[in-house]
């Protein structure tokens, strides 16, 4: 029982701490062609999550895995009725991941140009289907005794797609602060302009977002049956404001932190309200999975746990290295000094 | 055609297309990381070149390794939810071990290792490429326990509908999980021997480089050696693990129909699936068989006539795949015997047709490891764990076939075109050779922003 709990939560952790992540990965892809002038320039903003983004992306491979081991009743069943989503979200990531390595390896202007084309698409792809998955999840899947009654055209509801706007604009939002602390001059200040020019539109998108999931879902009972828990969204929507207020006295950096709180209290807002169920059926309740009715044996978990307690800090540990050894903003000098660089 | 028959034929085709790219990380890793200690070593500025030459190949099919591995862990629940759903007490927690021990330490020090040449101390930029190398072995022997577990099933019950684990320790001590592991790293080494070598051989038959080339070349030798001693020593120790454990597979890589004691091994043999017999059994070894699975020449071979038609595996595919996998490495075996020889000698570059064998040698363990592991997947038909769950049985019921014809079209369609450029990059910057010019390398600046 309490084993099933600390899962949750971990579960949980896993998700935000990965979107994240990853998250300012898709903003920086998805600003790609429109921040970037030159070919320099597009260089500095790949290399500015150069070294970072193959470990940001096993956070998701982490979360898939805990999935699988913790809840594999859920892993199973969330995969195969979410086939052709997570079909879509895998070829992008695959693009994803090659686009970065292989742009700097050749020089013709049409091999790069299909690069920068790839990049786009595929940081853009995946932070919608993320934020229609989980607007889904959110709202529930339609599932009974018979299994899944959806498709993939089904999840594209309007609530679904108001969760994928958001999260695509949270992404902007945050890559563009991202980069705004990681280039220099006129760069980033153009990158903080997109940051500020974007935030009202992420704002009035948020509180839709809010005010929809009071109609769309049941996220709302864990809150009024324990009001203190409301504590969560409210840190989102300060942080949310944070952005705006830091930004506006040009601190990139704290308005950056501010956005990394948001992510991971949008997050938690959402997976707060879920418990403790973790596909919600939109059917019967009855058909829910749960973290009770998907878990794996306590003995399991109980291995899991030991595992994750030894080794997730030695993760962050190294990571915090990681991010404190490139912490200096990237420059076209830096790029073109090392021959290794996207 | 059916989801089951699609499916498998998806996960076939996604792994195969993996596995082009693991052996080679789980070998030049190593290699590269040894030639960067050498050069922080000794400070000569060739182990540095080689560090660097080598290293961009790495790169390159390293890039294509990590991505493709996603799709590995995404397919269990996609296309196998009956699977994940019935094993995933036992088998998930391997996947998210690897996840958090193995795959975050490999990723986030990659990223030093490329990005870090101007921000780290030398020693920390060497210890960054062993982290990757040790990372990505670990990686290997938490799949390879996942994939002894559905060979041998130890440490579970069947309970609440589903396999659960009760000995964690079992599952990662399996004999078959940890022999397959050292079996599969070892191929793995093989492979970057060979390329190494290969690439090396083409640049000395035009004389590039030679210097460079023959050091490059001698390396990749001694590590083949080494490789092969332990594809060899866990091979054997393999085909004993799988006679105990899945007499199946033994007697379809055998091509044995009847049991019987002191089976020999014939040299030239054809089995017939359809008769349960070999058409041509000719050359026979004496004991060979019974020596080989029970290292004692009496010991009983259970022949296939012995098990139902429906619990045989393919005949011809595990058998075919099994002979030629064993003769590959053989003669590999051989070739890195020669070439340890030859590149102590004087003057390698002049061995013409050696160096052309071993350039045309560069395929083959890459062949073999392809081969082993048909054996290994299609030897254990039908069952996807051995003796508990059909894999008839572990297939998803929510997905259709429109919808796997459809990600079957896909992963072909972008796994050959990010598969071709890959290979034309590795072959474009192979062919290059080495960069004199190491001014983006080593460029002594204190970090900035400190």
């Amino acid at each position: 029982m309490e084993l099933q709990i600390t899962w949750f939560v971990l579960w949980g952790v896993l998700w935000a701490v990965y979107f994240m992540l990853d998250g300012f990965v898709f903003g920086t892809g998805m600003l790609h062609n429109i921040l970037a002038r030159t070919d320099g320039e597009k260089r500095v903003l790949i290399n500015t999550i150069g070294p970072v983004w193959d470990g940001n992306e096993v956070w998701l491979i982490t979360a898939g895995g805990a999935t699988f081991a913790a809840f594999p009743t859920t892993y199973a069943l969330m995969f195969s009725y979410l086939y052709t989503a997570l079909l879509l979200l895998l070829f992008s990531l695959i693009v994803r991941g090659v686009s970065f390595e292989f742009r700097g390896k050749l020089e013709g202007e049409g091999w790069k140009k299909a690069w920068d084309v790839a990049i786009q698409v595929s940081n853009f792809l995946p932070a919608l289907l993320f934020g229609v998955a989980f607007g889904n999840i959110f709202k529930g899947l339609p599932m009974d005794a018979a299994g899944y009654q959806g498709s993939f055209i089904s999840l594209l509801n309007p609530y679904g797609l108001l969760t994928g706007v958001l999260f695509v604009l949270l992404f902007t939002v945050h890559g563009a602060l991202w980069l705004s602390v990681k280039t220099v001059g006129d760069l980033s200040a153009r990158a903080k302009g997109i940051a500020d020019k974007t935030w009202p539109a992420l704002l009035v998108v948020a509180v839709a977002f809010l005010a929809y999931t009071k109609f769309a879902t049941k996220l709302f009972d864990n809150y009024l049956a324990n009001p203190i828990l409301f504590v969560v969204p409210v840190i989102a929507v300060a942080a949310l404001a944070g952005i705006r207020v830091l930004s506006a006295k040009g601190a990139t950096l704290a308005a950056f932190a501010a956005s990394c709180v948001t992510v991971l209290s949008v997050v938690a807002t959402g997976v707060v309200g879920l418990f403790p169920n973790l596909i919600p059926s939109s059917i019967d309740p009855a058909y829910s999975l749960t973290i009770f009715n998907s878990s794996s044996s306590p003995y399991t978990l109980k291995i899991m746990t030991i595992v994750a307690f030894i080794f997730v800090p030695i993760v962050i540990i190294y990571k915090i290295w990681v991010y404190r050894v490139f912490r200096a903003p990237v420059t076209e000098e830096d790029v073109l000094g090392n021959k290794q660089a996207y | 055609m059916d989801v089951l028959t699609l499916s498998r034929l998806q996960f076939a085709a996604t792994t195969m297309f993996h596995f082009i790219f693991v052996p080679l990380t789980l070998g030049l890793s190593i290699l590269t990381a040894y030639m960067e200690t050498r050069y922080v070593r000794t400070g000569d500025e060739t182990y540095l070149k080689m560090t660097k030459f080598w290293g961009k190949l790495f790169l390159i099919n390293f890039a294509l390794g990590v991505v493709t591995g996603i799709t590995q862990e995404f397919q269990f629940g996609m296309n196998w939810a009956e699977y994940s759903r019935y094993v995933g007490d036992i088998f998930g927690a391997p996947l998210a071990i690897e996840a958090t021990v193995a795959f975050f330490l490999e990723s986030v020090f990659i990223g030093v290792w490329i990005f870090g040449w101007n921000k780290v101390s030398k020693v920390t930029h060497a210890i960054s490429i062993w982290l990757v190398a040790i990372a990505t072995n670990l990686s290997a022997l938490w799949i390879l326990l996942a994939n002894g577990w559905m060979q041998n099933p130890v440490g579970y019950v069947l309970r609440n509908g589903r396999a659960e684990m009760v000995d964690f320790m079992a599952v990662v001590t399996n004999p078959y999980g940890i022999i397959k592991f050292v079996h599969t790293v070892s191929s793995g080494y093989m492979v970057a021997a060979f390329f190494v070598m290969g690439i090396s051989a083409w640049h000395l038959l035009r004389k590039n480089q030679v210097d460079f080339f023959v050091r490059s070349f001698r390396m990749g030798a001694v590590f083949g050696l080494l490789g092969v001693v332990l594809v060899l020593l866990s091979g054997d120790f393999h085909a004993v693990e799988i006679a105990k454990t899945q007499p199946t597979k033994f007697a379809a890589m055998e091509s044995v129909w009847e049991t019987k004691r002191g089976v020999g091994m014939n040299l030239l043999i054809l089995p017939d699936p359809k008769n349960e017999c070999n058409a041509v059994e000719k050359i026979c070894i004496p004991n060979m068989v019974s020596l080989l699975a029970f290292h004692d020449p009496n010991s009983e071979i259970k022949g296939l006539k012995d098990f139902p038609k429906e619990m045989r595996p393919p005949v011809q595919a595990t058998f075919w795949s099994f002979r030629i996998m064993v003769g590959l490495g053989s003669f590999t075996a051989l070739a890195v015997l020669a070439a340890v020889i030859l590149s102590m000698m004087k003057s390698l570059e002049k061995r013409t047709l050696f160096l052309q064998i071993m350039l045309l040698s560069l395929p083959l363990p890459y062949l073999a490891a392809q081969l082993g592991w048909i054996v290994a997947e299609m030897g254990r038909q039908p069952w996807i764990v051995y003796g508990v769950l059909k894999t008839s049985e572990g297939v998803s019921k929510a997905v259709t076939s429109p919808q796997v014809i459809g990600s079957l079209v896909g992963f072909t369609l972008i796994y050959s075109l990010l598969g071709a450029i890959d290979i034309y990059l590795l072959a474009k910057y192979a062919r290059k050779g080495p960069d004199d010019d190491l001014s983006g390398i080593i460029k002594p600046t204190t970090v900035k922003g400190a």
